[in-house]
């Protein structure tokens, strides 16, 4: 509606009616709970923690100002840099093999076929649960020493893993499990491709095109706004990875599978660190905004903007 | 031609119907793991079906910790998972109509920092919410786990605002030319046709909230105040040998509200999922 209109309608009310139907005052009434929210929630917690991170507290005696002590420690804390590392590898091995699979099951599904919802549920099924206590332990079961995969393993006369018990082989079972949930991946890849107008397959046969070069031609370059979304989403929610970890390895063997989220929960809830652990946080904040920012920014080198064309 | 097509076909079907019976198994072997004994559970045998069907595991697991037992941890979870819930789906419904629908100065700005919060991962804020918490007497509570869902969720927020993209505008319009508030639009145009994405909302914050351990681990300190998920984590702490049939029973026992949202609600959960991926 136009201005004019609007303030004919209020010309002719209280000057309360004109501040409470007013555009402004409207438009905070109905963001209000996302400002309070954000201010108590968020910036609050953050700007106290950033005071703490420069104290030695403790949540029992008073905290007392050590200035950057907490952020020198840090990176002098061989735990805290083994715990950057893990995750880092943890996040560059699962995150593509999940998307990969996802786009692949995506693209499989595209078939017009009468179960294809059916399908579709079947393999969101794992996502939906995945995130469980209960999933985590079950997978603790398949992988544990004398588990379902090494009991068949070895009926099939093949070497055993002790999964768990190396520093090398723990960190894939948790792998496997986040792969394993491509399902959420795989709904918002299927949507992409249904948005790719089919005339764009038909120029291309017309030219010759095959299967492959269809879909690295246009398939990939028209999908990947999608893929770009899925990226930033599953970068965070990796970076992040602590249920299943606390609960099929606790971070063992050795710290093999230490990842940074555990740490920082180690550090803090469970020793009481919290100077520390709010140090860790916002190191964290830091490390987070630079990935995700440099994703952003190489992200104009392969995402194709339709608008640009 | 015709038959290599079919073989085509059958091809895929099968493809397709393995992976994903691959892909379940391990919840398969769960369910019938709830109906077997330890030495069944470990023999490492595939079968699904359990060789006797010990339904005894369920009314030992239901026997909980101490005095506490599964009907405590389910009332739990309800009652955090209910509240939240409806909290999470008012407030992002309010939020989103007010960065989709209304016209004022800073509403880019606060478009900008709600999505700079899905940005933001929850665990980075974890131990500044928990010294806050704790300030407040908050901690031991279910208020950590409740009270900040009335505030909005970013991810849902932006959900809603694609949904409402899809509503005319007119509608808002005519409704203000016969008379109503911005608020009324809300209440009577706005919030009612939001229904779809209200339902995907409800459901993907319900198994999410279900689902999670972190929130009532850091701050549910008492066995009477725990929730579902960390009473089944108790079974494999259990300082003497675990007992996989109970627990594998109260797995099974977990995972049915979200089961029966999977069944009831798959539609609006696959396009919940789809559309807030979707144009952004």
């Amino acid at each position: 509606m136009s201005r004019a209109k609007t303030d004919r309608i209020e010309s002719g009310r209280s000057p309360w009616n004109r501040f409470i139907y007013n555009d402004n005052t409207v438009g905070y009434i109905f963001a209000s709970p996302f400002i309070i929210g954000f201010l108590a929630f968020t910036i609050i917690p953050m700007l106290s923690s950033l005071y703490y991170s420069c104290t030695n507290f403790d949540l029992i005696n008073e905290e007392k100002w050590i200035g950057f002590a907490n952020y020198i420690n840090l990176f002098k804390d061989e735990r805290f840099l083994n715990s950057l590392k893990v995750t880092f590898q943890y996040v560059a091995l699962s995150v593509p093999l999940k998307l990969a699979f996802a786009l692949f099951i995506a693209f499989l599904l595209t078939r017009p076929s009468k179960m294809v919802s059916f399908y579709r549920s079947l393999y969101y099924l794992p996502s939906l649960i995945g995130g469980s206590v209960a999933v985590a332990l079950v997978w603790k079961e398949l992988f544990a020493r004398n588990g379902l995969i090494n009991t068949n393993l070895s009926k099939l006369g093949i070497d055993t893993v002790n999964w768990f018990g190396n520093m090398s082989t723990a960190k894939w079972p948790i792998i496997i499990m986040t792969a394993w949930q491509f399902g959420s991946s795989m709904l918002i890849f299927a949507a992409g491709l249904k948005e790719i107008p089919t005339s764009y397959y038909e120029a291309a046969e017309i030219d010759g095109a095959n299967g492959w070069q269809k879909f690295w031609k246009i398939t990939m370059p028209c999908l990947s706004p999608v893929i770009l979304f899925n990226l930033i989403m599953q970068l965070i929610s990796s970076f992040m990875v602590f249920t299943q970890a606390f609960v099929i390895t606790g971070g063992g063997p050795n710290d093999a599978t230490m990842y940074y989220a555990l740490y920082l929960y180690k550090q803090g809830i469970q020793s009481r660190n919290m100077g520390y652990a709010s140090a860790m946080s916002w190191v964290m904040l830091v490390v987070m905004g630079t990935v995700t920012a440099i994703v952003f920014k190489t992200s104009k080198q392969w995402v194709f903007n339709e608008a640009d064309s | 031609m015709k038959v290599k097509k079919t073989i085509a076909t059958v091809i895929y079907h099968v493809f397709i119907a393995g992976l994903g019976l691959i892909m379940i198994y391990p919840v398969l072997w769960m369910i019938s793991g709830s109906l077997k004994n330890n030495p069944e559970i470990l023999s490492g045998s595939l079968s699904l079906i359990p060789p006797e069907w010990r339904w005894e595991n369920f009314a030992t697991g239901w026997r909980g910790f101490g005095h506490v037992t599964f009907t405590t941890y389910f009332k739990n979870s309800l009652i955090i998972t209910i509240v939240a819930t409806l909290g999470t789906v008012l407030s992002s419904a309010v939020i989103a109509y007010s960065l989709a629908r209304c016209k004022y100065r800073g509403r880019k700005l606060i478009f900008m920092v709600m999505i700079g919060t899905m940005l933001l991962p929850g665990q980075v804020v974890m131990i500044p919410q928990y010294l806050i918490y704790n300030r407040i007497g908050w901690v031991g509570t279910i208020l950590p786990l409740t009270v900040p869902h009335f505030f909005g969720a970013a991810f849902f927020i932006y959900l809603m605002m694609q949904f409402m993209a899809g509503i005319p505008r007119e509608l808002d319009e005519a409704a203000i030319i016969d008379g109503c508030s911005k608020y009324s639009v809300f209440t009577r145009v706005v919030f009612p046709l939001l229904k779809p994405a209200l339902i995907s909302t409800i459901i993907i914050q319900f198994y999410w909230k279900w689902d999670d351990y972190m929130g009532p681990m850091l701050y549910l300190g008492k066995p009477e105040k725990y929730t579902v998920s960390i009473a089944v984590k108790l079974f494999a702490d259990a300082t003497s040998k675990t007992d996989y049939g109970p627990m594998f029973a109260m797995s099974t026992l977990s995972m049915i509200p979200v089961f029966l949202i999977f069944l009831f609600f798959n539609r609006y959960l696959v396009e919940g999922i789809s559309t807030s991926g979707l144009k952004g």
